[in-house]
């Protein structure tokens, strides 16, 4: 008898073989994230900046964009977003050792300020809401253009607070732009609690005041994730207009390697997270519903340490920039 | 060549732009229908459409944002700050984003967008539309900043500035805008950015200046010739990246130098000049760089006497051409 669950899972057109991907993704990104803390407490990594427990929504939205074709206007907690639109774990390990060869940067920034023209996934600074703009003008030029390209940016609850963020919204509504915003609710911006942050439960409620869509999604479900991220790039491509996600996520982490949660964290609070571990909610769905098995489970854990082992002896290896070089890319070559 | 404004060297370099390559748009409050509140963009609407030539929200940040986000995407915005005097909601999207997406791409992304905004006083503008904002941007590598003075050099210039695969900002003297005449060379050409002009020669000082202040140097170093003094004027144009080549050559054959700029004293881009010429000339100086500036007070008053008072005038800088010429 086929269970809810089953309906549910093929209703949105993902097979076994497509969900264990999306699977083996989320094992893969958390594998690299856990990997550079350890580096950080080796003293190998002087900063870094987590996604932990955020693996799913960015998962599922890159599994509903066209990689390469679509845009990725990203912030710092998309690293599962990011080796899901196809960076490698060696790109991101080039970055947390801040080497010549990390292609998002060239070592120049701090890791996880993602960035790759190949991938489409735009450069990062770390300023909060900036990229809520650009991503309605990468959205205006392509509608400008004729083509059919959807942005995609992603965002902390903390950001929407930023002028920027209402700005792009606004843009977003006047121009039914083919973009989505995913504002990735942890309930906490480093310290400051949701409630300090906004007056209402869910971000997604302001979204009527700026002529987009607005929906809010359980941003650990991986399906619910797709589901909601599906219809939102659809939307856009289609012409039918912006969406505001607001996904709820868990912050396994502290905010960054220069932050302990345990100081404005309640015990209680950190250890019911780990009950909203998306990774093992998606694990148990398929394990119970025999999408995958046991071993085949182990095997991609392996997989993702070994790919993360390689990662890590690769970028250590790699070769730090030349000092003179920071003079180099102000302006282009002769301009 | 015809006679024509400075305001007609910006409309004529965006249509033709506009016209040469399709990637070129323009965005900003106003610049549609109505053609910009000093018709800067007019007829481009009726001619590009909207897409082209957008209205945007009230929202500097956002006009500048999503300007970066259009260069992402394969084109080439112009976008317009109605006054310098409003630009500062968009410092951010300006410095931390514009300025430094080649560089923190480590060459990977670029940003072709211009900024174009009016700046400078003399109208009546009071504190809020009389401002110089050319000392903030001088100071960010990144960006270019240019400041055409004449209707020949703003068409070539703002052409060039579309051409360049970098961010430049351009501003614009709005009072020049129809005061400054001048002849504008038939067909197309671009003036390359990073050049000065030498605007009169001179053998016993030389001048520095930019925007409506060239044009009160050359009337100053006009008076102060009928007392013997030969003053060289020496347009900037481009305050970033800066002719040190043609600044020095000047000082060498004058010996004497002053900068002219209406934004405030302290701080104010006159002073990177002074320090050119100081760590890199001062074996030619007869005299100290002298600076002509407005006063250090917050921005330029409204009404007429304490305006006056604010900007260095014709006389103010023929004053001040003496006594550096009898140092």
């Amino acid at each position: 008898m086929a269970t809810a669950k089953e309906t549910r899972h093929l209703s949105l057109g993902l097979d076994s073989e497509r969900l264990q991907a999306m699977y083996r993704q989320m094992v893969l990104a958390r594998a690299v994230d856990r990997r550079m803390w350890v580096l950080n407490r080796q003293g190998k990594a002087p900063f870094v900046i987590s996604g932990q427990g955020h693996e799913a929504i960015q998962v599922a939205a890159a599994n509903a964009m066209r990689p390469g074709h679509d845009w990725l206007v990203p912030y710092y907690r998309d690293l599962a977003f990011c080796l899901a639109l196809g960076q490698t774990p060696r790109d991101f390990m080039l970055s947390v050792f801040g080497r010549a060869e990390d292609p998002n940067s060239g070592g120049r920034q701090m890791p996880s300020h993602f960035g790759s023209a190949a991938h489409r996934i735009m450069t990062k600074s770390s300023v909060v809401g900036t990229q809520i703009c650009h991503a309605a003008g990468i959205a205006y030029a392509a509608r400008m253009r004729g083509l059919d390209e959807v942005a995609v940016t992603c965002i902390g609850e903390g950001g929407t607070s930023q002028g920027d963020w209402h700005e792009g919204l606004n843009w977003a509504g006047v121009h039914k732009l083919p973009f989505v915003c995913i504002v990735q609710d942890n309930d906490y911006a480093i310290s400051v609690p949701h409630r300090l942050q906004m007056g209402v439960d869910s971000v997604a409620k302001r979204a009527e005041g700026y002529g987009v869509f607005g929906v809010s999604v359980d941003g650990g479900d991986l399906l619910s994730c797709f589901e909601v991220m599906r219809d939102a790039v659809e939307r856009a491509r289609t012409g039918d207009g912006a969406t505001l996600v607001s996904a709820k996520v868990a912050r396994f982490t502290s905010h960054s390697s220069d932050d302990d949660q345990r100081r404005y964290r309640p015990q209680a609070e950190l250890e019911a997270l780990l009950r909203r571990d998306p990774i093992e909610r998606l694990r148990g769905y398929l394990l119970d519903e025999g999408l995958m098995t046991e071993e085949v489970d182990e095997r991609i854990q392996q997989e993702a340490t070994a790919e993360v082992d390689d990662a890590v002896t690769y970028a250590e290896q790699a070769a730090s920039p030349v000092p003179e070089d920071a003079l180099l890319n102000v302006f282009a070559k002769g301009a | 060549m015809a006679v024509k404004t400075l305001i007609e060297g910006v409309r004529e370099a965006l249509a033709e732009e506009m016209e040469r390559d399709e990637r070129v748009w323009v965005l900003g409050e106003d610049v549609g229908r109505k053609g910009g509140v000093f018709l800067a963009t007019e007829g481009l609407y009726d001619r590009f459409g909207e897409a082209r030539v957008l209205d945007t929200p009230l929202a500097e940040s956002s006009i500048v944002g999503v300007a970066i986000g259009a260069a992402m995407n394969g084109t080439i915005p112009v976008a317009e700050i109605q006054f310098a005097d409003f630009i500062h909601p968009a410092f951010d999207q300006i410095v931390s984003e514009a300025a430094r997406i080649r560089y923190r791409s480590n060459g990977d992304f670029s940003c072709p967008i211009v900024i174009r905004a009016p700046f400078g006083g003399g109208v009546h503008g009071g504190l809020y539309h009389s401002q110089s904002v050319e000392a903030f941007y001088a100071h960010v590598p990144g960006l270019k900043v240019v400041i055409p003075s004449t209707p020949e050099d703003c068409k070539g210039l703002l052409k060039a500035a579309i051409r360049d695969p970098d961010p430049v900002m351009f501003f614009e003297h709005k009072k020049t805008y129809r005061l400054i005449k001048g002849e504008i060379p038939e067909g197309d050409y671009v003036t390359p950015i990073g050049k000065a002009a030498v605007r009169r020669e001179g053998a016993n000082l030389s001048v520095f200046a930019w925007g409506l202040m060239v044009h009160y140097c050359l009337e100053a170093a006009e008076a102060v010739a009928a007392d013997g003094i030969s003053a060289e004027v020496v347009d900037i144009r481009t305050i970033s990246p800066l002719d040190k080549p043609a600044i020095l050559a000047s000082v060498e054959k004058t010996a004497r130098a002053m900068v002219v700029h209406e934004d405030n004293l302290t701080g104010g881009f006159g002073a990177e000049i002074a320090a050119v010429i100081a760590e890199e000339g001062f074996e030619m100086l007869d005299a100290p760089v002298m600076r002509v500036a407005g006063p250090d007070v917050p921005a330029m008053p409204f009404n007429k006497p304490q305006e006056e008072f604010f900007l260095p005038g014709p006389e103010r800088i023929a004053a001040a051409m003496r006594k550096l010429a009898s140092y």
